[in-house]
């Protein structure tokens, strides 16, 4: 299963309490993550990324393992320990404004 | 007996304040959304307890709410909102063209008939329509695209298209404005548009009486009178008899004809109110005297409404969408601040007391009368 870290707001909105498990299908990308995300909760459609473009709002940045991969290609494959759920993918609301 | 219900929009959530008819105690709930900035709540003509909330966010853009219960509960419905076709350009704040990008729902206006259509205003100005409670939305294209799209530009708080008005007597006429764009009228439901914009003089456009680009602030309208619309614009207040085809000044005695808010009296269709602001670089009322003016004869005389509102060291500002009216037989006159403060007047304004104090900077008021 893949973990996922929401920023607090977007817990909120889909009434998540903790950390986001999902099985995703095929090769774990951020877009297959958030595919799967997006089918679990379709409230959260167009808060992370555009829905028609699939480009990352500007705001939000994703880490993982240590790592910013917020401008890797959507299509890149993320590391094996988050693949595997030893590590969480983060979806991170940037320290801006008030 | 009857009852009402404020729907307060801010610059953190959504409060829903209720009270009965005396109007003298309140509940306050909320906030609804906390954090998220609420640019808008309003309620179904058709259905009160049907209820559309504007929810969004610079990190998480945009949400639509509905609630079925009055506001007690709430779910969110379908935030997309895609321009028709190509987008084209609108003009940027330097003159060059700008591709039109959608940003927020500045302003919900439900059918006055069905709980399920509901219309959105948006920046970058584009007016959507759903048919199914929000669940889906789709642009009415004919606006961006009746020829004048491109000379449009942002106002200072971005191009938003910000006031939406159905047109009772007649289901195929509606109003909206656009800053700064200024005025539009369609007489098909929403499917070709026109400029109303005729007598508008705005000097700081390289034309002040152009057909398009006055940055019209709010317009009013008494549902008994359809044809008549009264205007804030950026400087100016406005009325027109024919409407929209010509407008004229009625600024009249108001001490500075800035402002943003405009409404008019639930049983009194020449009764109207604004809250002039020193200026469009000082938005605070004039000498730190936090004043509604009030006219009975339709503009141009107008007098200053002070009892219960603070007469020293106010700069709050009043913005576009946070006037509003209930329809008791003595009609109550809301209004909320850039400081927190919701007023409420059950007098037709002759007096005023705060509703709250202090909540996060108001954007939008509306009021339901409730059986």
């Amino acid at each position: 299963m893949i973990r996922i870290i929401l920023p607090p707001h977007l817990r909120t909105l889909a009434q998540i309490g903790g950390d986001v498990e999902l099985a995703v299908e095929g090769a774990v990308t951020q877009c297959s993550i958030l595919d799967a995300l997006e089918t679990r909760y379709p409230m959260l459609r167009g808060t992370i990324r555009d829905q028609v473009t699939h480009q990352r709002r500007p705001f939000l940045r994703f880490f993982a393992c240590e790592q910013d991969l917020s401008h890797d290609p959507p299509d890149t494959p993320l590391p094996a320990a988050v693949a595997s759920g030893a590590e969480p993918f983060i979806i991170l609301g940037a320290i801006a404004g008030g | 007996m009857s009852r009402v219900r404020v729907l307060v929009g801010t610059h953190k959530g959504a409060f829903v304040l209720t009270s009965d008819g005396k109007r003298e105690q309140w509940d306050v709930n909320g906030p609804f959304f906390g954090g998220w900035e609420i640019y808008h709540v309003k309620g179904s003509p058709a259905d009160p307890d049907r209820l559309y909330a504007s929810q969004s966010s610079g990190w998480f853009g945009q949400i639509i709410q509905r609630s079925s219960d009055g506001g007690k509960t709430w779910e969110p419905v379908g935030n997309k909102f895609a321009y028709e076709g190509v987008a084209g350009t609108h003009q940027w704040y330097d003159g060059t063209p700008h591709p039109w990008e959608f940003k927020r729902v500045w302003h919900i206006e439900p059918s006055l008939t069905d709980p399920d259509t509901v219309y959105a205003g948006a920046e970058d100005a584009a007016l959507f329509r759903s048919t199914d409670g929000g669940q889906a939305w789709s642009e009415l294209p004919g606006l961006r695209g009746h020829g004048t799209g491109p000379h449009w530009q942002p106002g200072a708080g971005g191009m938003c298209l910000h006031t939406i008005i159905l047109d009772p007597s007649n289901p195929d006429r509606i109003f909206i404005a656009i800053s700064a764009a200024g005025a539009f009228r369609s007489d098909d439901a929403g499917q070709t548009w026109n400029p109303i914009n005729r007598g508008l003089y705005s000097k700081y456009i390289p034309n002040p009486t152009a057909e398009v680009g006055h940055c019209v602030h709010h317009i009013a309208m008494h549902p008994s009178r359809p044809g008549v619309l009264f205007m804030q614009k950026h400087w100016d207040v406005m009325r027109s008899d024919n409407a929209g085809d010509s407008w004229e000044k009625i600024s009249g005695t108001l001490p500075t004809d800035f402002g943003f808010a405009i409404d008019v009296h639930a049983h009194e269709p020449e009764t109207i109110y604004v809250v002039p602001i020193k200026s469009d670089t000082e938005h605070y009322p004039p000498e730190g005297k936090l004043r509604v003016y009030r006219s009975r004869t339709g503009g141009n005389e107008w007098e200053p409404l002070t009892k219960g509102l603070p007469q020293g060291d106010c700069y709050v500002n009043v913005l576009r969408d946070a006037m509003a009216v209930d329809l008791l037989d003595s009609c109550g006159i809301y209004f909320g601040t850039t400081g927190g403060q919701v007023y409420a007047s059950s007098d037709s304004g002759d007096t005023w007391s705060p509703i709250v104090r202090d909540l996060p900077a108001v954007l939008s008021v509306e009021v339901q009368t409730l059986a």
